[in-house]
């Protein structure tokens, strides 16, 4: 699903920041990307994301090389990943049905089956009844369940996550990763970089670990 | 750049996979559906995007005004300029009567053979009218001016020679067609000479010119006005709205997804200060028409201030829309294609 193959990434500035970076992520596994902040978390995900694009190696996203990926086809790549973040990155001046239809209408569905699919999206992730409020009269929790529904919504075959529990308390941060593995058990590729040391040993997952550009799987 | 990234690529060892093919990925750039279907989706993003677009104007109510009435202020100004173009063509217009050419006929000539001429002129494709004054009507407007007619009464014979009066065509626009026209006819033997008021008639046409090629000039500067204005403020809003561009193409939004709402931002500006400049127009219009007509009054009286008509009036506000539509499609491609998720 997600292949990395001896990738590096080097800024003008900051020198090395990812050196030689080789991993393979099948389809409906999870995975912990984890690491000293700056050891090159967010660059990984930036890469994967397509905001940076590696200086050498390959990435491999759902048979994609992103190499050869254009600018123009950018966007249509980016609607296979669901994206959440630790700020949540929610709209404010629109309301959570808003929110979370949004990649759906980008993706030009039609208004039925926009309103179909979140209502879905929404009550599996608890949220039923809310879709008239806006974000900020939501709860952090809830604020980042919207995130996650607008990540997943489109049912992208792979998620990555950055901190996504980062802002939350252990108990709401074990509820979010268990609806992790729900995405998980219905095949959708998870990656979720944290450094939330106790959150990851107990659930058991896949852990691979960034020092100082370079990974070890552990 | 690139060909040392291809070049670093072919060094690492990975079991090749097929390179993807372009239909992959255009296979996701929309969900199911009939192209009819997507169609209608299209329409409807489209119509939302422009309510949406008014709506978010409505909600800086402020700066939107700012904007708006320096662009109808530019705009009013275009406007002026084409209205004085049009009431000083009136103007010319109301000259052109006295750009005729009086043909002086030789003594010899009597009427008759002079209406023969007239006949042969009326065929001239250059000549609108022709008009025989004979010797006793032209003593009668002799008459008419005063002193003179005391003068002519004083004499036994009537000394007045016959006169062809002619009205040309399209006077204003062309001059050299006028000269030919002279010069054919100070050709012709019954002709003893042609009297009219050239250099007249040649200053009014480089006045024209004059000031068509300034209307031309000041517009196309108040145009780029409009476009820039339009493009600063639309670029100020996409600033303002960094952070939802961003996670609008993080999840997948193309550039012209996300540009849509802006450049018709950019179209509701134009057509409410299009709106607002045929107002101050109007305005101007409005104050101007009594000291104007007390002028007319003092000369013939048949000089009228002329108003934009409906269509210009369509064609101010269109041509504000559109100009401004323009300037916020420009800024807003320009910089999207700059401004990357962080």
């Amino acid at each position: 699903m997600l292949k990395f193959a001896n990738v590096c990434k080097r800024y003008p500035l900051t020198g090395d920041v990812l050196r030689g970076v080789s991993f393979h992520l099948q389809r409906g596994e999870i995975a912990f990307l984890t690491g000293h902040s700056g050891a090159g978390k967010s660059t990984l995900l930036k890469l994967i994301a397509l905001m940076e694009r590696c200086n050498s190696g390959e990435i491999w996203l759902d048979g994609q090389m992103l190499s050869h990926v254009k600018d123009s086809q950018i966007p249509y790549l980016r609607r296979k990943m669901g994206f959440i973040f630790q700020d949540y990155k929610l709209l404010h001046d629109r309301t959570i049905f808003e929110n979370v239809a949004l990649p759906l209408i980008i993706a030009g569905y039609g208004h039925q089956e926009t309103t179909r699919k979140v209502r879905a999206i929404l009550e599996k992730v608890g949220l039923a009844g809310k879709e008239h409020k806006f974000p900020l009269a939501l709860s952090g929790g809830e604020q980042q369940r919207v995130g996650i529904a607008r990540a997943v919504v489109n049912k992208p075959p792979i998620i990555i996550a950055d901190e996504p529990t980062g802002n939350l308390d252990p108990e709401l941060s074990e509820e979010i990763m268990r609806l992790f593995e729900g995405f998980q058990q219905v095949g959708v590729t998870v990656l979720i970089a944290s450094h939330d040391i106790a959150l990851i040993e107990r659930m058991h997952h896949r852990v691979l670990k960034l020092e100082h550009g370079r990974l070890f799987s552990v | 750049m690139k060909l040392r990234r291809r070049k670093q690529t072919q060094e690492v060892k990975v079991p090749k996979q097929a390179k993807p093919l372009r239909q992959e990925v255009k296979q996701n750039r929309a969900a199911g559906g009939t192209a009819k279907d997507k169609l209608i989706i299209c329409r409807d993003l489209h119509i939302q995007a422009w309510f949406y677009s008014l709506l978010r104007l409505g909600k800086t109510p402020f700066a939107s005004a700012i904007t708006i009435v320096v662009l109808a202020i530019s705009i009013a100004l275009a406007g002026s300029f084409q209205l004085l173009l049009i009431n000083f063509q009136q103007i010319a217009g109301n000259f052109q009567t006295s750009a005729q050419i009086s043909l002086f006929l030789r003594e010899n000539i009597n009427e008759n053979r002079a209406r023969i001429l007239a006949d042969t002129l009326r065929k001239n494709p250059a000549i609108e009218s022709v008009q025989v004054i004979s010797k006793e009507q032209g003593r009668a407007l002799f008459k008419t001016f005063g002193s003179f007619g005391a003068a002519i009464d004083m004499l036994d014979e009537n000394p007045l020679p016959v006169v062809i009066e002619i009205m040309p065509k399209n006077t204003l626009d062309d001059d050299g067609q006028i000269e030919t026209l002279v010069n054919t006819l100070k050709q012709r033997q019954e002709v003893d000479f042609v009297r009219m008021d050239m250099e007249w008639l040649q200053r009014l046409q480089a006045i024209m010119a004059v000031a068509r090629r300034l209307f031309v000039a000041l517009n196309t500067l108040l145009g780029f006005a409009v476009l820039f204005i339009t493009g600063n403020t639309i670029r100020l809003e996409l600033n303002n709205r960094q952070e939802e561009i961003m996670i609008t193409k993080l999840v997948g939004a193309t550039n012209s997804f996300i540009a849509t709402p802006f450049i018709y931002s950019g179209f509701w500006i134009g057509f409410f200060a299009g709106v607002l400049a045929w107002f101050i127009v109007a305005l101007l219009m409005v104050s101007l028409r009594a000291p104007v007509e007390a002028l007319s009054a003092h000369y013939n009286g048949n000089f009228h201030l002329l108003f934009l008509s409906v269509a210009d009036s369509i064609k101010l506000i269109l041509v504000s829309a559109s100009l401004s539509m323009l300037g916020s499609c420009l800024v807003v491609f320009n910089q999207l294609n700059k401004t990357n998720p962080q």
